[in-house]
């Protein structure tokens, strides 16, 4: 933030100034809370790592809980109004972060998204022997840059702010010391490098034609650009693009999503998953709506295509998923992730198309169905363990009739039938936005691609009730047919439950009252 | 009057949400029946409460605010098209639930059974009561997964991909009707059923309704379902159980022309009236196609079972009320409506006798039933083999039987078709429909013949063969009865879809 703050100020005042005392900046506390706090924990968990006895690393992960859990807090204050600091005091100068209602909403998703991870890892931590001290660092960082970027108002703390989300998300992937991790890790540095050089190239460009990085600044500086800054501009613009089309792991920039998820460690693959993937999509709404707003048709018509590919490259290759594969059931999560960020990209395309801002709701509203949703299952996947086979949940509902009928309801919300209705409010949602923006094509092809999702969303869903193995009708595996998993009834760690347990609770609200979240739809988000 | 909707729709939720409840088989069982006793005892208390001097207004309404982001809202009411159809769904569930008591299908037992049978009631009966677009699909979707958990886990043969093309097929149907549904209430401000209906289209530019009505024809045609869209229905309905197939062709098929009627009809009339024609082709072609494919499956040595001869059959009557509900007249939609109801009421009860079959035989294969002369059931098992020709005789439209009226007035309206329509079009979809009505009554006889008549003394698969039981009776009497009522006394129904037929066409 004050990076971007110095980067901006010499440009916008004169260095001689008649009231000095006006440089002093009052800086809003309360409006920078929510991630300050974040960034805080993170720093506490780091310290009180090199304090606290090997026995009591455990209270580490109830440190992050509790931060995380105070970030949250530090949104209620903020809640009705719109709150800007960091602001440049010359005419026409903006501010470079705000807590509006788009960025509450984003943050909400990502510090609640934090939680859930946090309480799925305090078993996860043990289980694998991570580092304590160093996970709970890096995920807090994560979580801190993932908060601060939808509130993010210029090029530079957009960009800083993605960056701070991504770099420890390399080391929280490959914190698990085994090949696998380590291959995944760096598969998703290289890609996650080329993809922000990519876009540091296009914020140059983008500086250069419009002479600020004011987002407001960039959309008044484009439509104002001079005719031999046009093909610069619409490049940086591109450019920009891609790298944020990276982050939220759209086609064609998704084929780290499945290595990368195997590899990490189970939370850690919901975490991308989620937050990741809020961070790609937020810093994309702001970029497109906000500073690429002269382009509205040319971007609008980009995101419709990559929304469309996206989505059925996704489910197609979900489809594809067979039962018998090792992590099957991770992979088939992340395959479900990039068609899930196809629906995402839905109603970006839509205000493209619109011109305004308005059908941005319904990406808000979907992003957080679908992360509550989405972390649920990944925590009962997390719960069921095993190699993550398909076929290892094949009778759950026999041996674990909550977690078979949670993990039910969470791919249902997924696939937006009910009883899970919140998630077919969720659809209903985007699908508005395209019929009102005009994209009845669009409109269609994600029509297609629900039926597509639901397909195998329900294959696993049926597997959950089906009988155990002897009895299954479904042809036998093919190669080194593996014995079928049964882990024994073992007790379930307490925080799983409730991580769990919150999930499905939200999901079963939500679905009774889906005015709770379907509120961002309506009114403004900025 | 609108607690009793209300508590009509909550009560089989509730009953869902018990079965979650660890309790036994037998007893969830018994749960089932209980709560779709009462839930039957509602309906027909509704009934009673109607006001039948005036069945064309909405009664028993509520209307409440649940979704103002979305302007969705909880609007219940009911009228003469929909009442009969609440209280048949309730009537059909509470049978079925009776019958499952002492013949549960084979499965994973009676409480996960009543609980699917339960929401899928809810879903149902709140098709036929909600009064709002986003709800109306609501209500659609929600009966996709408890019939999907029903035939695949309850049915039989090939059930896990009949469960599976049903369900897929039915939400492609039901997505692209979602999105004429978006359209609409995009381009019209709301979507309250009502009010759309009462401005009859006015609002809504000629592209917009030949763009919804297209969309929302898809949805619903596969649900009814139309030929070509039909093909679904038979895996579905051979591979369900005896519950599942009375259910879907009794009440689901009819979501689909119910919808026609509620909301294509009156919130898009130019749109509608632009595709009728093709519609009442697809009807006439369904019709004749339809009773074909039942004469091939009752040929000796096709190897045809007798639920998809059944679920055939459907796809021919259910072109009835298409073609009826085409012609765009009260006559034509009156003899729709009421050949839905009857339809509802014959199938009903010709798939309780042919699935007792099946139970008692082990098969529904025609040939293996039939053996070489007939299976006899006339002799063998009187009473059955009475019912079953009673149906059938019924299904084939015998007047002074439920099945006449609705398929004579079908016809009777494409004879007359609205004003705009062909009339030459329509007349020949009413030659054909003629015509199916011949082969229908043509392939009804040849199974009559071959499972009710024959030599009792030829070796049979089976040697016991009981006759009705107690529990049989007490579930399928009704439906006869009723049948028998309805076509003798078809003013019951007549008198309360007429007034409000004809408001919802405009003209009273």
């Amino acid at each position: 933030m004050t990076t971007a703050h110095d980067l901006g100020q010499p440009l916008m005042t004169p260095l001689a100034v008649a009231d000095p005392g006006g440089l002093i900046q009052s800086v809003d506390w309360v409006a920078v809370a929510p991630p300050l706090i974040a960034a805080l924990a993170a720093l506490a968990v780091l310290v009180a790592d090199l304090f606290l006895p090997e026995a009591r690393k455990r209270l580490l992960g109830w440190l992050s809980a509790a931060g995380l859990l105070a970030a949250l807090a530090a949104l209620i204050p903020l809640v009705g109004d719109t709150r800007s600091t960091f602001c440049f005091k010359s005419p026409g100068g903006g501010c470079s972060y705000t807590a509006d209602h788009f960025a509450l909403a984003f943050q909400l998703l990502v510090l609640g998204g934090a939680l859930l991870t946090v309480l799925l890892s305090l078993h996860a931590v043990e289980e694998d022997a991570l580092p304590g001290g160093e996970y709970w660092f890096l995920l807090l960082s994560s979580a801190c840059g993932a908060a601060l970027l939808p509130a993010a108002r210029d090029l530079a703390t957009l960009v800083i702010a993605l960056e701070v989300a991504t770099l420890p998300a390399f080391a929280l992937v490959g914190l698990r010391r085994d090949g696998r991790g380590a291959e995944s890790a760096l598969k998703f540095f290289l890609s996650s490098v080329t993809a922000t050089a990519v876009m540091l190239l296009g914020v140059s460009f983008v500086y250069a034609a419009a002479g600020t990085i004011q987002l407001q600044g960039v959309a008044d500086g484009l439509a104002h650009a001079p005719g031999q800054l046009k093909p610069l501009a619409e490049a940086g613009a591109v450019l920009t693009l891609v790298g944020f089309a990276f982050k939220a792991a759209a086609v064609p920039f998704h084929f780290w999503v499945p290595d990368t998820y195997v590899g990490a460690p189970l939370p850690v693959a919901g975490y991308l998953s989620v937050v990741g993937k809020a961070a790609g999509l937020s810093g994309l709404a702001l970029v497109t709506t906000v500073a690429f707003r002269p382009y509205g048709h040319t971007w609008g018509l980009v995101l419709a295509v990559l929304a469309a590919l996206t989505m059925t490259v996704g489910n197609a290759a979900a489809l594809r998923q067979r039962t018998d594969t090792r992590h099957g059931a991770v992979r088939l999560l992340a395959w479900s992730s990039v068609g899930q960020a196809g629906y995402l990209l839905v109603p970006l395309a839509a205000a493209g198309y619109a011109g305004s801002d308005g059908p941005l709701g319904a990406t808000v509203a979907y992003a957080l169905i679908y992360g509550l949703v989405n972390l649920g299952a990944f925590g009962v996947v997390a719960l069921v363990g095993g190699s993550g086979r398909l076929d290892g949940f094949r009778g759950l509902a026999g041996r674990n009739r909550w977690a078979a009928f949670a993990l039910a309801f969470f791919l249902l919300c997924l696939a937006g039938l009910p009883p899970g209705v919140v998630g077919l409010f969720g659809k209903v949602v985007v699908f508005r936005s395209a019929v009102d923006a005009g994209l009845g094509w669009l409109a269609v092809v994600m029509a297609v691609n629900v039926v597509i999702a639901l397909a195998y969303y329900l294959k696993w869903t049926a597997l959950l009730f089906a009988p155990a193995e002897t009895e299954s009708e479904s042809e036998p595996a093919s190669g080194s047919a593996p014995a079928p998993e049964a882990p024994g009834p073992r007790r379930v760690p307490a925080p799983l439950t409730a991580a769990l347990s919150l999930a499905a609770a939200g999901a079963v609200v939500l679905s009774v009252a889906p005015q709770l979240v379907l509120r961002v739809v309506s009114g403004s988000l900025f | 009057m609108n607690a009793v909707l209300i508590a009509l729709l909550a009560l089989p939720l509730l009953g869902a949400a018990l079965t979650l409840a660890p309790i036994g088989d037998r007893r969830a069982l018994h749960l089932g029946t209980a709560v779709t006793g009462a839930t039957l005892l509602l309906a027909v208390a509704l009934a009673a409460g109607f006001d039948h001097d005036d069945p064309s207004r909405m009664q028993a309404v509520t209307d409440v605010s649940w979704i103002p982001a979305l302007d969705v809202r909880l609007h219940l009411g009911t009228d003469g098209i929909s009442l009969p159809l609440l209280v048949l769904t309730a009537l059909l569930t509470f049978l079925c639930a009776l019958y499952s008591v002492k013949k549960l299908p084979a499965g994973p037992g009676g409480r996960a059974f009543t609980g699917l049978l339960l929401l899928l009631e809810t879903g149902m009966l709140a098709t036929f009561a909600v009064l709002d677009l986003v709800l109306f699909f609501l209500a659609f979707e929600i009966v996709l997964i408890p019939m999907y958990f029903l035939i695949a886990r309850w049915g039989s043969g090939k059930k896990t991909a009949a469960a599976n093309r049903f369900i897929l097929y039915t939400l492609l149907g039901s997505a692209v009707m979602l999105l004429g549904f978006l359209l609409i209430g995009v381009k019209a401000g709301t979507f309250d059923m009502v009010e759309l209906a009462d401005a009859h289209g006015s609002g809504l530019s000629h592209t917009t309704q030949l763009i919804a009505a297209l969309a929302i024809l898809i949805g619903l045609a596969v649900k009814a379902p139309a030929w070509p869209l039909h093909s679904w229905l038979p895996d579905a309905h051979t591979a369900a159980p005896t519950a599942g197939s009375v259910l879907l062709a009794g009440v689901m098929l009819k979501m689909g022309t119910y919808g026609l009627v509620r909301v294509l009809l009156p919130v898009v009339p130019d749109g509608t009236a632009t595709f009728a024609p093709y519609l009442g082709a697809f009807a006439a072609v369904g019709i004749v196609y339809g009773s074909l494919a039942c004469l091939a499956l009752a040929r000796p040595g096709a190897k045809g079972d007798l639920k998809r001869l059944i679920a055939y059959s459907s796809v021919g009557h259910m072109g009835f009320v298409l073609l009826g509900i085409a012609s765009l007249t009260p006559t034509g939609l009156n003899g729709a409506l009421f050949a839905n109801i009857a339809h509802g009421l014959i199938t009903g009860l010709l798939f309780f006798v042919v699935g007792a079959v099946k139970d008692r035989y082990g098969t529904a294969d025609l040939d293996t039933l039939a053996g070489a002369t007939g299976a006899a059931l006339y002799g063998r098992a009187p009473r059955i083999g009475a019912l079953l020709a009673f149906a059938a005789v019924a299904s084939l439209g015998l007047p002074g039987l439920a099945g006449f009226w609705g398929e004579l007035l079908a016809m009777y309206g494409a004879f007359d078709p609205a004003a705009g329509l062909s009339r030459p079009a329509f007349v020949t979809y009413m030659a054909l429909a003629g015509l199916g009505t011949l082969l229908t009554a043509g392939y009804l006889l040849v199974v009559v013949k071959r499972v009710c008549m024959g030599d009792p003394e030829q070796p049979a698969p089976v040697t016991e063969l009981p006759d009705l039981k107690g529990y049989e009776a007490a579930s399928w009497t009704p439906l006869a009865a009723l049948t028998l009522l309805a076509g003798l006394w078809p003013a019951l129904l007549l008198g309360l879809s007429d007034p409000a037929v004809k408001h919802l066409l405009g003209g009273g």
